[in-house]
């Protein structure tokens, strides 16, 4: 698995640590939106995401985009003008039954085309818990790979919101890493949820592909505009920027490795920037593919810094923070110099007015990281 | 009168049952096995007058034709200017308050061309079926039969580990494989081993895959009965439930979307049709306009629960019309009706690209698996009046003689042959190795990553340590 590192452009469209978040399609977004198309340039999240549906669909005649609200848009208008380009027979709405929404979508895939399917929320999919779990993960395996259904991408956006309550907030990606078969994707930003997504579609595997939805409309950075895939199962090491001045420091952290995913990057970000305020030297590797996941990059570079946080949404048990703490435990033992940290989400249900107190925020981040490096 | 009850009191109560949802709620085992005239006669006295009326008459053998009956010709007295426009059409108003009733003024009737004797229901209208393509579905049912004959033995024996019979479902099995073509796409339950076997599926590979050799396509991962073959378009079976009706449809969107001539059958048990992947994938079939036949294999059983546990709509043909689905409810021990069905299903599910449901009423005469002994939930005498009196394949087989297309030397051939053969597969079968170690990690995504190979390294280095752990026939 080879280490690699890109440089950025990031700014951040919502200013403070408060992210706004909406989804309906105001005029002044989506004037932006336009302006970026057009420059070609700096997209959001949900642009590039359209983007990349845009690109499988024009590159592959049997690709296939569906799902519930799909054809005016979707709610977060990620499927905007894909129907209207490539047909309704191509872009579609489906009925509301995620699990006929994953079913169907197996079939489609296993007579060889590529299904992107929809699930409109994260906190949605466990109607079709079954046929991702028992169907889509088992498909090639059960049948001695005479059939399989890797044309099959599910979307579906996902996290903290700043008002999603219940059931507009959860961060599932646990339960699906526990099902051999299927890989589980989750971007940080609009670049690599472009690249990402394209090697998703493209995969000979079913994946499941986790959308920060905090971010459709506040990441935004420059997205290349042509054609191009990242590699999945291979983490990226972070590399930090200086927000104040937007000068990029190119450095690497000795002291402690961070490791998340999606949405948290930025927060770990922040919390890795104002702990080196304090001197202490952070490393942060966006997972990206959490199933099958890169630990060879894990574990480079904990052997270098002999400590560990990692931070995720979700609940801390039974969380993928736990997975990724064991095995590095198992591979580094007398390199770990303090106990694995893990930074994560309460185990409670997602509470509405409480998620300043479930999230797992910069402040607990730096605590912790300074608490391991202090250990 | 009292003659004809005599042979048909059994058939009339069979009907009566699906006819009489709000009078009686009888289940299966009710009205599927009063034998006897008395029985017969003495029930029909207890009816409601309108059932006695209706053992009496001669029009419950109904034939069902094809065509659909359409919704909006519902009439009432409403003026037509007095409706609500709706995207999906229009809806007029009344001023009646009145609930649509739970059952319909009668059951739906079950198409039949065969009767028990296996003589051609005169006014029936069905499908010609060739001399050589009857003796192909007659043969194949007696191989079916045996095969499930012997493997259910050697199961016994503990010979294999689990089986599956068809055993008084093998018109189902066989007459709609026979009715479709082989670019059909076929997403199976797990009782229609008879659709691969007319596929051409021989009984060595049937063999191989529950022996779990290294022969078996499936490389020993599934229980047997699993079956799966690309080559015959039968998707491989999985032991969940209903989940293969929306992949199903997905799967005829394609074939619609390829403008192929060809659509996708998907199987499930009446069990099946409580399960929300059924509901599902008729309603993004209905939606979809896709290609596909839902066929139910309605057996009056699922594992131990009646039908009358399972659900109180007049059985599952009644479910399309609320997806907007076109159904048809047909005798499933009636080789012929099903054939007829499954043949006008799959020309209107391409020519019009729509799905069709269909409900075979049958009768699964053998315990749900080997894991199952049925005599603990329904009464013997009920099985053995299926198992003589309805078996499907001697009502096919009278037909065949009736045409002169059958005799009891061929019968003798054929189930000899089919024997032999049977029993050479076993043993073939049961020489073959078992697949290797390296296949339990391939196969779960289209390479393996690294884990799984560093945890084949930790598996093989475990085995080597202590191999008395381990199968001594799996080779590594």
């Amino acid at each position: 698995m080879g280490l690699r590192r890109f440089g950025r452009l990031v700014k951040w469209v919502g200013g403070n640590g408060r992210r706004p978040f909406s989804t309906s399609s105001s005029s002044s977004c989506d004037e932006m939106m336009v302006q970026q198309i057009a420059s070609g340039k700096s997209l959001n999240l949900y642009s590039a995401i359209n983007q990349a549906l845009h690109i499988a669909l024009e590159t592959d005649p049997r690709a296939y985009v569906f799902g519930e609200d799909v054809s005016f848009g979707g709610v977060f208008r990620c499927t905007t003008g894909l129907a209207d380009r490539f047909g309704k027979q191509r872009v579609f709405n489906t009925p509301l039954c995620e699990q006929g929404i994953v079913g169907f979508g197996i079939g489609l895939a296993a007579m060889g085309n590529r299904a992107v399917a929809e699930i409109q929320f994260a906190d949605y999919i466990f109607p079709a818990f079954d046929q991702i779990v028992n169907e889509a993960a088992k498909f090639r395996y059960r049948s001695g790979n005479q059939f399989n259904c890797g044309g099959l991408t599910i979307r579906s956006p996902y996290g903290a919101v700043g008002h999603g309550g219940h059931y507009h907030s959860q961060s599932p990606e646990a339960f699906f890493c526990h099902a051999p078969g299927i890989k589980v994707v989750i971007p940080r930003s609009p670049r690599q949820a472009k690249g990402l997504l394209l090697s998703c579609i493209r995969d000979p595997n079913p994946v499941v592909f986790f959308e920060p939805k905090w971010l459709y409309r506040l990441s935004v950075e420059e997205v290349p505009e042509h054609d191009y895939m990242l590699p999945l199962s291979e983490a990226e090491e972070f590399i930090l920027e200086n927000w104040n001045c937007g000068t990029q420091i190119i450095r690497e952290g000795n002291d402690i490795t961070l490791v998340g995913w999606g949405a948290q990057l930025s927060i770990m970000e922040h919390a890795c920037k104002d702990a080196e305020k304090e001197g202490i030297s952070c490393e942060l590797i966006d997972l990206q593919t959490l199933l099958p996941w890169d630990k060879d990059t894990v574990e480079a570079s904990v052997r270098k810094t002999g400590r560990l946080l990692i931070s995720h949404e979700a609940p801390v048990t039974g969380g993928f923070g736990a997975e990724i703490s064991a095995s590095i435990v198992e591979r580094c033992f007398l390199r770990l110099e303090a106990p694995v940290a893990r930074v994560c989400g309460l185990d409670t249900p997602f509470p509405l007015v409480f998620e300043p107190f479930y999230m797992p925020n910069k402040n607990k981040i730096l605590d912790a990281i300074k608490s391991t490096v202090n250990y | 009168m009292h003659q004809w009850m005599r042979k048909s009191g059994t058939i009339v109560n069979h009907f009566k049952s699906l006819l009489l949802v709000t009078n009686n709620l009888s289940s299966w085992r009710s009205y599927s096995f009063v034998k006897r005239s008395q029985f017969a006669a003495s029930f029909a006295h207890n009816l409601p007058v309108a059932d006695r009326d209706f053992i009496n008459s001669s029009t419950h053998f109904c034939p069902r034709r094809f065509e659909s009956v359409k919704s909006e010709k519902i009439a009432n007295n409403v003026d037509d200017n007095q409706a609500l426009e709706l995207p999906e059409g229009k809806v007029k108003f009344t001023p009646k308050l009145r609930f649509i009733s739970e059952t319909a003024d009668e059951r739906e009737c079950c198409y039949r061309v065969l009767d028990e004797n296996g003589n051609r229901i005169s006014s029936s209208n069905y499908v010609e079926v060739s001399k050589e393509v009857a003796i192909k579905m007659y043969t194949d049912m007696v191989t079916l039969q045996t095969m499930d004959t012997i493997f259910y033995e050697a199961q016994r024996q503990g010979r294999i580990s689990f089986y599956v019979t068809a055993a008084g479902e093998e018109a189902i099995n066989i007459a709609s494989a026979a009715a479709l073509k082989i670019d059909d796409i076929v997403f199976p339950q797990y009782r229609e081993a008879g659709v691969l076997l007319w596929r051409g599926f021989t009984i060595q590979e049937f063999a191989n895959q529950c022996f779990s050799n290294k022969a078996d396509y499936g490389k020993g991962r599934q229980m047997p009965i699993h079956y799966g073959s690309n080559k015959h378009n039968y998707v491989t079976v999985a032991s969940t439930v209903a989940t293969q009706l929306p992949q199903a449809v997905g799967a005829a969107y394609s074939l619609k979307m390829e403008k192929q001539d060809a659509c996708a059958i998907a199987y499930v048990g009446d069990g099946g049709t409580s399960e929300g992947d059924f509901h599902a994938a008729l309603n993004f079939a209905a939606v979809t306009e896709a290609p596909v036949i839902f066929f139910c294999r309605n057996n009056g059983w699922a594992i131990s629960t009646p039908t009358s546990d399972q659900f109180r709509s007049d059985g599952v043909v009644v479910k399309g019309r609320a997806y907007g689905v076109r159904s048809i409810r047909v005798d499933g021990n009636d080789a012929l009706a099903v054939y007829s069905a499954v043949h006008a299903a799959r020309d209107m599910a391409i020519r019009e690209q729509r799905p069709i449901l269909i409900e075979a009423l049958t009768y699964r005469v053998g315990h749900h698996s080997t894991s199952d002994d049925s005599t603990k939930y329904r009464p013997v005498k009920e099985i053995e009046w299926w198992k003589m009196e309805q078996d499907p394949v001697t009502r096919f087989r009278n037909w065949m003689e009736n045409n002169s297309w059958w005799s009891d030397k061929a019968e003798s051939e054929a189930r000899n042959s089919a024997r032999k053969q049977i029993l050479h597969a076993i043993q073939e079968a049961e020489k073959v190795d078992k697949p290797p170690v390296a296949d339990i990690f391939t196969d779960v995504y289209d390479s393996p990553p690294s884990h799984l190979c560093e945890q084949e390294k930790l598996l093989r280095e475990a085995i080597k340590r202590h191999p008395q752990d381990y199968p001594s026939d799996v080779p590594l």
